[in-house]
């Protein structure tokens, strides 16, 4: 039995001509948490809209093993953190976060909710990252439900590997790649 | 269509009514603060006025461009007889000394909730407010962050920040989109966070 995603295969079960498998316990145990995520939505603005596509039928996050949103923090392992967090939210989104059992993963849904986006004023938190760790970002404004696939993958990916570490959805295009092409804004010298 | 509006407040307040002016169809009075209440009042109540619907009351801060700097900006409908009016009041020096007017709460209900925005984004002192507290900012929040010497890359945040050194390559410390920065100068803060 294989479990695969984002290019990487990994050996869950081998099977043996004498009928035994032999696997490795963590091995086993990563496999069975990456199928069953369950999350808890933490909605705040307009990416609600695309959460919602992506928990529909047509892009069908059950797939995934990720179907079955849970209201309390205490009975979920996958916070999803979907949209712009103020200031004044940032205490309640914290504590919500350490109310979570362990394991825990955070996904930072959208472009407000991995850096700020565009707020970048007094009552906006620029990414979610500021207060809780974030295991996946997907930027976008808000980002295509094939993006925030690909993030669920590379999630379950990082599960299956037991790798903690911070991972970003690629955009389809590089925009330095195209960067020629957008209007350049005129940049005041800093020295003050 | 509401011009007369204009004509019965100059007629009836005088030397109160500091100008007017009416364009593409809106009509304003800048007034004197003293009066605010007083005109509230009686754009409510006079039968050619009858100024029934609140709708909206706000702020603007002309810092270094105008003396008294801050202008509180009042709309007002009229159901009954079709027409609109806009009110503007000039208070406050350019040290925000004296930024104070009358509630007009006492006058339309609706009013509460724009004092305190109001109140919470500029400052404004509404005196005779029922319950002037911040509506939109947290209690802790110091200062009136759409004042024009407000810094504006100040943040004030209620839970500490973790110091991430291992930040991905994307995000700096920079993070967000700073697109006004780059082309204006503004305010800044004596720490940037």
């Amino acid at each position: 039995m294989t479990s695969g995603g984002a290019g990487t295969t990994i050996q869950v079960l081998e099977g043996s001509e004498t009928g035994f498998a032999t696997t490795k316990f963590d091995a086993l145990l990563n496999w069975a948490r990456k199928y069953s995520l369950f999350q808890y939505p933490f909605i705040t603005a307009c990416c609600a809209m695309e959460f919602m596509a992506m928990a529909s039928p047509r892009f069908d996050m059950a797939r995934f093993g990720a179907e079955a949103p849970r209201f309390s923090p205490r009975q979920s392992d996958l916070l999803w953190v979907v949209g712009t967090i103020s200031q004044r939210q940032a205490p309640a989104l914290k504590r919500i976060y350490e109310q979570m059992a362990d394991p825990k993963y955070v996904f930072a849904f959208g472009t407000c909710a991995s850096c700020g986006g565009f707020y970048d004023n007094y009552t906006t938190l620029a990414g979610i990252d500021k207060v809780i760790p974030v295991d996946v970002y997907v930027p976008g404004c808000p980002p295509r439900p094939e993006a925030v696939i690909d993030g669920l993958l590379l999630l379950q990916d990082k599960i299956a590997r037991g790798d903690r570490t911070p991972a970003i959805v690629k955009p389809r295009r590089d925009p330095t790649v195209q960067a020629g092409n957008l209007v350049r804004l005129g940049k005041k010298s800093t020295a003050t | 269509m509401s011009k007369r509006v204009l004509e019965i407040l100059k007629s009836r307040f005088g030397a109160d009514i500091y100008e007017t002016h009416s364009q593409f169809g809106d009509d304003t009075a800048v007034v004197n603060p003293e009066k605010w209440l007083e005109i509230a009042k009686f754009l409510r109540d006079d039968p050619q006025c009858a100024m029934n619907m609140f709708v909206d009351l706000t702020a603007v801060d002309w810092l270094g461009r105008q003396t008294p700097r801050f202008e509180v900006v009042l709309h007002l409908h009229s159901f009954e007889r079709n027409h609109r009016i806009r009110l503007k009041a000039r208070i406050g020096d350019d040290d925000a000394n004296g930024v104070e007017i009358d509630s007009l709460v006492s006058v339309w209900i609706g009013a509460n909730w724009f004092e305190r925005e109001c109140f919470d984004m500029f400052g404004v002192h509404f005196k005779g407010h029922p319950d002037l507290r911040r509506i939109l900012m947290y209690p802790e929040f110091v200062g009136y962050p759409l004042r024009k010497d407000y810094p504006a890359d100040k943040i004030q945040p209620l839970v500490e920040l973790r110091n991430v050194p291992d930040k991905l390559p994307p995000f700096g410390l920079d993070e967000g989109m700073p697109f006004g920065r780059q082309t204006h100068d503004y305010p800044r803060g004596e720490e940037t966070n």
